[in-house]
C-alpha cells in the first residue's frame, strides 16, 4: 500500500471512531471546527504548499461562501444548497477573473496583491449593512435539504467529516496525477516547468480557483452550522490563521494541512487557562515551532525518521 | 473650495509621513533578508508605549525618547538574535510565520505588563495650530514630516555613501556574493533589524501625541507600512516614502471626496491595479529569473 | 497488565472528582465570555477584572445561597465566532448555571441561539436594542440600549434648539449599531441628521471627515458614536479645525481616560453616560451614590487602574444574577430566570433595575445623565 493511501484510510479510521471518545457537544464542536478548517487548509496547501503560490486573501473567499449562504437564505428564502452553490460559483468567476493578473506575480507581492483582494472584501462586508448586518454581524437560518435540516453536532459532525474525507482523497488524487506533478514542477522553477510544456498559467489559475471555491464551501458550511455570522470571518487575521495552518503543519503535505489545522483550532482552547498569557504563548509556539521544525510540523519529522531508519 | 482641498491634502501628508517612517523599517529589512517582517509594527508600539509611559512616570521627554528607541533597538535585535537567525535559510513563508510569531510575543508581553489602555504624548511643540490658506496644521505634523525627510537624507547617505551601507546592498542583491567579498552578512542582518527597529520607535514617538497609542496600536500601523512599502516597490527607501505619501493621501482624499466608509479599500484597489500594470510596485527594480 | 491498572487508576481518579464536587463544595458556576483581547478590550477587560472582583467579595462573605461561587471565563477576543464556541463549551462542558458576557453585541447574538436551545439564564453586557428587542426567553441585558444613548443626545439637542446634525461614527460594532438607531430615533426628536460620516476604529486622523462636515450648509452640531481612542482623535482633531458647533460624544468615551488622552480639546463636549463617573460629585440624595462610589473605590483599589463605566455592567450583570439566584432559593434555571424577569428596585450602577416579561433590560432613560465636560472634569447637567 502507497504511503498516502495508508495514511487516508487513517484518517477515515481516526474520523470514524472520534465520535465514541467525544463525551459532550462541546469536543463535537471542536472537532467539527478542526474538520472545516483542516479542508480549507488542504485546498490552501494545493496552492501554497504545492504550487508555491502564497496567499494572504482566502479569508475573503470564505467570507463570500459563507455570506452568500446566510444572505441568500436568510434574505431571500432561497434553498440552502442553491444559495451554497450560488456563493461557490460567484468565488470562483471572481478568482477566476483575478487570478491571472495576480498570479503573474511573485512572492511579496503576491502576498500583497491576495491581502489587497481579502480586505477590500471584508471591507464591503463591513459596509454594506442592509445585507450584512454590518459589523455586529447577522444570524443564519438552519441548513436544509430536500426538506431535512441539518441540525445539532453530530449531524454536522457526520457532514464535515466526509468532506474532509473527500477533499483529502481528491487532493491526493490530484497530487499524484500529471497535473499534480505539473504544480510541483511549477514550485520548482516556472521556467523549467515551462519548458517541459506545462501552460504555467493555466495551472496556476485552476488551482487558485479550486482552493477558493474550497474555502467559499466551508465558509457556506460554516455559516449554516454556527448560525451567526460576523464579517471577522473574512478578515485579514483569519487569512493569516489559515495559511498558518498550512506552513505549521508542512508546506506540500496533504495531512500535514490537517494537522496544523486541527493543532490551531485546539491551540486557543489549551490557552485560556494561562490567564492573560495566551497572546505570548502562542507567539511562542508558532515562532518555536517553524525555527525548529523549519519545514512544518509533518515533513520535517519525516525526513528525520526517514533519516534513522536509512 | 481651496481649503478644503488643502486641509485633506495636509491630512494626508501627515498620515502618509506616518505610514512612510513604518514603510522604511519595512524596506531595510526587506532589503537585507528578503524578508517582509511583520513584527514591524510592535516596533513602532514599542517606541510609542514606552515614551508615554516613562514620560507619565515623570523622566523628561528627551530622555524619555532616547530610552523608548533604545528599548525598540533591544527588542529588534533579540528577535534577529533568538528568532530570525537560528531558522536560516528558511522559506520566505516560513520566515514571515516566525515574524507574526515575534510580533504576538511582543504584543502580548506588553499587553501583560503594561495593560491595556490608551497613553497620550505630549505634543513636542505645544497644540496650537497653524493657519495656510484657509486650513489648518498641528506642530506636531511639522515634527512627523520634518524627521520623515531627515530619515530619507540620511538612509540615502547611508546607502550611498558609506561601506556598511553598500554592503547591506551588497547582502540583499547576492548573499552568496556578498559573503565572498568579505561582507559579514549576519552582522548586516542584524544591523537591519537594529536600525529597523530604531526608525520604527522614531515613527511610533512621533505620532503618539497625535493619534494616541496602545498595545495593540502597532497591527494597524504594521499593516499600513506594509502596504506603503509594496505600493512603493519592496527594497526601495525612496519607495517607501512615495509610497507611504501615497496611500496616506488617497486615503484622505476618498475621506473627504467619496466615501470614508470605504477609505482603508481605496489604497487597495491602487495597489492591485498597480501591480497588475507595474508587477514589481512603482519604484521597485526590476530583476530577471536565473534559471 | 499496565495499561488496564492505569484505566483503572484513571476510572477510580474520574469517579472521585465526579464524587467529590458533588460532596464537598457544590458551588454554583457562573459562565462568562468577555472580549478581554482584541480591539473590544476597552470593554471586555475592566468587565472581567470587575467579575473576578465580585466573586471574591461574594464568596468572602460565605457565597451565595450557602454556597460558593466559582466564575469560569473565557476570552473571545473580540472574535464572535470564538464566543460562539466557549458559550458551547461553557453549557455542555463546564456545565455553568448562569452566563453573563457578551462583550458586544456580535458575540451577544452569536451566543443567543446557543442559551436559547439550552435554556439557560444570560445576561448580556453589549449594548444593541436587537438583544432584547423583542424579548427573548433566556436573555436579558444591563447596558442601557445606544438607542437610549441617542435619544438622550438627541433630547438634549431638542432643548438648545439644535435640529441639523452630522453624525459620525465609528466603524465597530459599536458604532455602527449606534449609528443605526441615531439614524431611526432622529426624527422623533425632529432632527434631520444631515452628514453620516464613518471612521475606522484605530484611524489616526479623521480631520478630512470632520472638514467635511464643516462645509455641510446648515449644519448645527456634531454627534460622535464611538469608543476608545477614536473619539479622542476626533475631539482633537475639532479643536485644530476650530469648528465651533457643539460636539456631542457617545457613552462610549465616559471614561476618565478619554478627558486625559483628549486634553484641552474636550471642554464643551457632552455626553450620555450611567452615574459612575460622577460619583462623588452626585447628590446625598440621589439612590445610585452609594452603590457607584462603592464601586469606583473598590475597583481602583484591587486594580490599581481607573474604573469604567463598562466594568460597571458587569458589576450590574452579576448583581442581577446574585439578587436572582437569591430570591429563586436555588440555581434552577428555570426558576432563576424568572426571578431574573421580576427583579424590582434594583440600585446598580447603570440605574435601577425594573425588569418584567415585555423588559428585559429594565432601565428607563433617566437612567442615563448628561455631563458636560469643564475644565478638565465631569459636570453633571439636568
Amino acid at each position: 500500500m502507497k504511503p498516502t493511501t495508508r495514511g487516508f484510510l487513517f484518517l477515515a479510521f481516526v474520523l470514524a471512531v472520534l465520535p465514541l471518545a467525544l463525551p459532550n457537544a462541546y469536543y463535537y464542536d471542536l472537532a467539527i471546527r478542526m474538520a472545516i478548517n483542516a479542508t480549507i487548509a488542504v485546498g490552501l496547501n494545493l496552492l501554497v504548499g504545492y504550487t508555491g503560490q502564497i496567499s494572504l486573501g482566502h479569508a475573503g473567499f470564505f467570507g463570500i461562501g459563507a455570506y452568500a449562504s446566510a444572505i441568500l437564505t436568510s434574505r431571500y428564502g432561497l434553498p440552502s444548497a442553491l444559495a451554497m452553490g450560488l456563493g461557490a460559483a460567484a468565488t470562483a468567476a471572481l478568482a477566476f477573473v483575478v487570478a491571472r493578473p495576480i498570479l503573474k506575480l511573485k512572492g511579496n507581492y503576491l502576498a500583497m496583491a491576495t491581502l489587497g483582494l481579502g480586505i477590500i472584501l471584508s471591507m464591503v462586508i463591513v459596509n454594506e449593512t442592509e445585507f450584512t448586518g454590518g459589523p455586529d454581524g447577522m444570524p443564519v437560518d438552519a441548513f436544509s435539504l430536500f426538506g431535512l435540516q441539518i441540525a445539532g453536532e453530530q449531524a454536522w459532525y457526520g457532514v464535515v467529516a466526509v468532506l474532509l474525507l473527500f477533499v483529502t482523497r481528491g487532493a491526493l488524487n490530484l497530487i499524484d496525477a500529471p497535473a499534480g506533478r505539473a504544480l510541483q514542477a511549477i514550485h520548482g522553477s516556472e521556467v523549467a516547468a515551462r519548458v517541459a510544456g506545462i501552460d504555467v498559467p493555466s495551472f496556476k489559475v485552476r488551482v487558485f480557483v479550486l482552493s477558493a471555491v474550497i474555502a467559499s464551501v466551508m465558509g457556506s458550511v460554516t455559516a449554516h452550522y454556527v448560525g451567526f455570522l460576523t464579517p471577522g470571518v473574512a478578515g485579514f487575521f483569519h487569512s493569516i490563521e489559515l495559511i498558518t495552518m498550512v506552513v505549521l503543519g508542512g508546506m506540500a503535505s496533504v495531512f500535514g494541512s490537517i494537522l496544523g489545522a486541527v493543532v490551531l483550532t485546539l491551540l486557543p482552547q489549551l490557552l485560556s487557562a494561562f490567564e492573560g498569557w495566551e497572546t505570548v504563548i502562542f507567539g511562542l509556539i508558532l515562532m518555536l515551532t517553524m525555527i525548529f521544525l523549519p519545514r512544518g510540523i509533518v515533513p520535517t519529522l519525516r525526513l528525520k525518521f526517514a533519516g534513522r531508519a536509512a | 473650495m481651496l481649503s478644503e482641498l488643502l486641509q485633506f491634502l495636509f491630512s494626508g501628508l501627515t498620515v502618509g509621513a506616518m505610514y512612510a517612517l513604518a514603510a522604511v523599517g519595512f524596506s531595510l529589512i526587506y532589503s537585507a533578508s528578503g524578508v517582509i517582517n511583520f513584527a514591524q509594527g510592535e516596533f513602532i508600539m514599542l517606541g510609542g508605549m514606552s515614551a508615554a509611559l516613562l514620560v507619565q512616570a515623570g523622566v523628561p521627554l528627551p530622555l524619555a525618547i532616547t530610552l523608548a528607541i533604545l528599548v525598540a533597538v533591544v527588542a529588534g535585535l533579540i528577535v534577529e538574535k533568538l528568532a530570525i537567525e537560528p531558522a536560516g535559510n528558511a522559506e520566505v513563508v516560513t520566515l514571515v510565520i516566525i515574524t507574526i510569531g515575534a510580533s504576538l510575543t511582543l504584543r502580548g508581553l506588553v499587553e501583560v505588563f503594561l495593560g491595556k489602555g490608551n497613553h497620550a504624548l505630549p505634543a513636542f511643540s505645544g497644540e496650537e495650530p497653524i493657519a495656510i490658506l484657509g486650513a489648518t496644521l498641528m506642530p506636531q505634523s511639522l515634527w512627523v514630516m520634518g524627521v520623515t525627510l531627515v530619515v530619507v537624507v540620511a538612509l540615502a547617505l547611508f546607502f550611498g555613501r558609506t561601506t556598511l551601507g553598500k554592503a547591506v546592498l551588497a547582502t540583499s542583491c547576492n548573499k552568496l556574493a556578498a559573503q565572498l567579498v568579505g561582507v559579514n552578512t549576519r552582522f548586516v542582518l542584524l544591523l537591519a533589524f537594529g536600525l529597523s527597529a530604531a526608525l520604527g520607535a522614531v515613527g511610533g514617538i512621533l505620532v503618539a501625541p497625535m493619534t494616541y497609542t496602545s498595545y495593540d496600536a502597532g497591527i494597524m500601523m504594521g499593516l499600513k507600512g506594509f502596504v506603503a512599502a509594496a505600493l512603493g516597490g519592496l527594497g526601495s527607501g525612496v519607495g517607501a516614502i512615495v509610497g507611504g505619501l501615497l496611500l496616506g493621501i488617497v486615503e484622505a482624499m476618498t475621506a473627504g471626496y467619496i466615501s470614508s466608509a470605504y477609505k482603508d479599500a481605496m489604497p487597495f484597489v491602487l495597489i492591485l491595479l498597480i501591480l497588475f500594470f507595474l508587477p514589481q510596485g512603482i519604484f521597485g527594480k526590476k530583476t530577471t529569473d536565473r534559471v | 497488565m499496565e495499561k488496564r491498572t492505569f484505566i483503572k487508576f484513571t476510572l477510580a481518579a474520574a469517579a472521585c472528582a465526579t464524587l467529590g464536587t458533588a460532596y464537598a463544595a457544590d458551588p454554583i458556576r457562573i459562565g462568562a465570555v468577555l472580549s478581554v483581547t482584541g480591539p473590544a478590550a476597552y470593554l471586555g477587560d475592566p468587565e472581567l477584572k470587575t467579575l473576578q472582583m465580585y466573586v471574591e467579595t461574594l464568596n468572602k462573605n460565605g457565597g451565595l445561597i450557602g454556597r460558593p461561587i466559582e466564575l469560569v471565563h473565557y476570552d473571545d477576543g473580540s472574535e464572535s465566532g470564538k464566543a460562539n464556541g466557549f458559550t458551547k463549551r461553557l453549557i455542555e462542558n463546564d456545565k455553568v448555571d448562569l452566563i453573563i458576557g457578551g462583550t458586544t453585541s456580535g458575540a451577544t447574538m452569536a451566543m443567543a441561539p446557543l442559551v436559547e436551545r439550552a435554556q439557560i439564564p444570560f445576561i448580556s453586557l453589549a449594548g444593541a436594542v436587537v438583544i432584547v428587542e423583542p424579548p427573548k426567553k433566556w436573555m436579558f441585558k444591563t447596558p442601557h440600549t445606544d438607542r437610549m444613548a441617542a435619544e438622550r443626545v438627541f433630547d438634549d439637542m431638542k432643548k438648545a434648539g439644535l435640529t441639523k446634525v452630522a453624525l459620525l461614527s465609528e466603524n465597530s460594532g459599536f458604532g455602527q449599531s449606534g449609528r443605526k438607531e441615531s439614524q431611526a430615533v432622529a426624527a422623533k426628536y425632529g432632527i434631520t441628521l444631515v452628514a453620516d460620516e464613518t471612521y475606522g476604529p484605530k484611524d489616526t486622523d479623521m480631520t478630512a471627515q470632520l472638514t467635511k462636515i464643516k462645509g455641510v450648509a446648515g449644519v448645527q452640531a456634531v454627534f460622535v458614536f464611538g469608543l476608545g481612542q477614536g473619539p479622542a482623535v476626533v475631539t482633537k482633531n475639532y479643536a485644530q479645525l476650530g469648528i465651533k458647533l457643539p460636539l456631542y460624544q457617545s457613552h462610549g468615551v465616559a471614561s476618565d481616560e478619554y478627558i486625559r488622552l483628549a486634553g484641552s480639546a474636550a471642554e464643551g463636549v457632552r455626553l450620555p453616560s450611567p452615574a459612575l463617573p460622577v460619583a462623588a460629585k452626585l447628590p446625598a440624595t440621589d439612590p445610585q451614590k452609594k452603590v457607584v462610589s462603592d464601586y469606583a473605590k473598590l475597583f481602583a483599589e484591587r486594580w490599581k487602574a481607573e474604573p469604567s463605566t463598562f466594568g460597571g455592567y458587569a458589576y450590574d450583570g452579576l448583581m442581577l444574577a446574585a439578587d436572582a439566584i437569591r430570591r429563586a432559593g436555588s440555581t434552577d434555571k428555570a426558576k432563576v430566570r424568572d426571578a431574573l424577569e421580576s427583579t424590582s428596585n434594583l440600585v446598580a450602577t447603570s440605574g435601577t433595575f425594573n425588569l418584567s416579561a415585555n423588559d428585559h433590560m429594565g432601565l428607563s432613560l433617566s437612567a442615563f445623565r448628561m455631563l458636560e465636560i469643564r475644565n478638565g472634569d465631569w459636570t453633571l447637567l439636568n
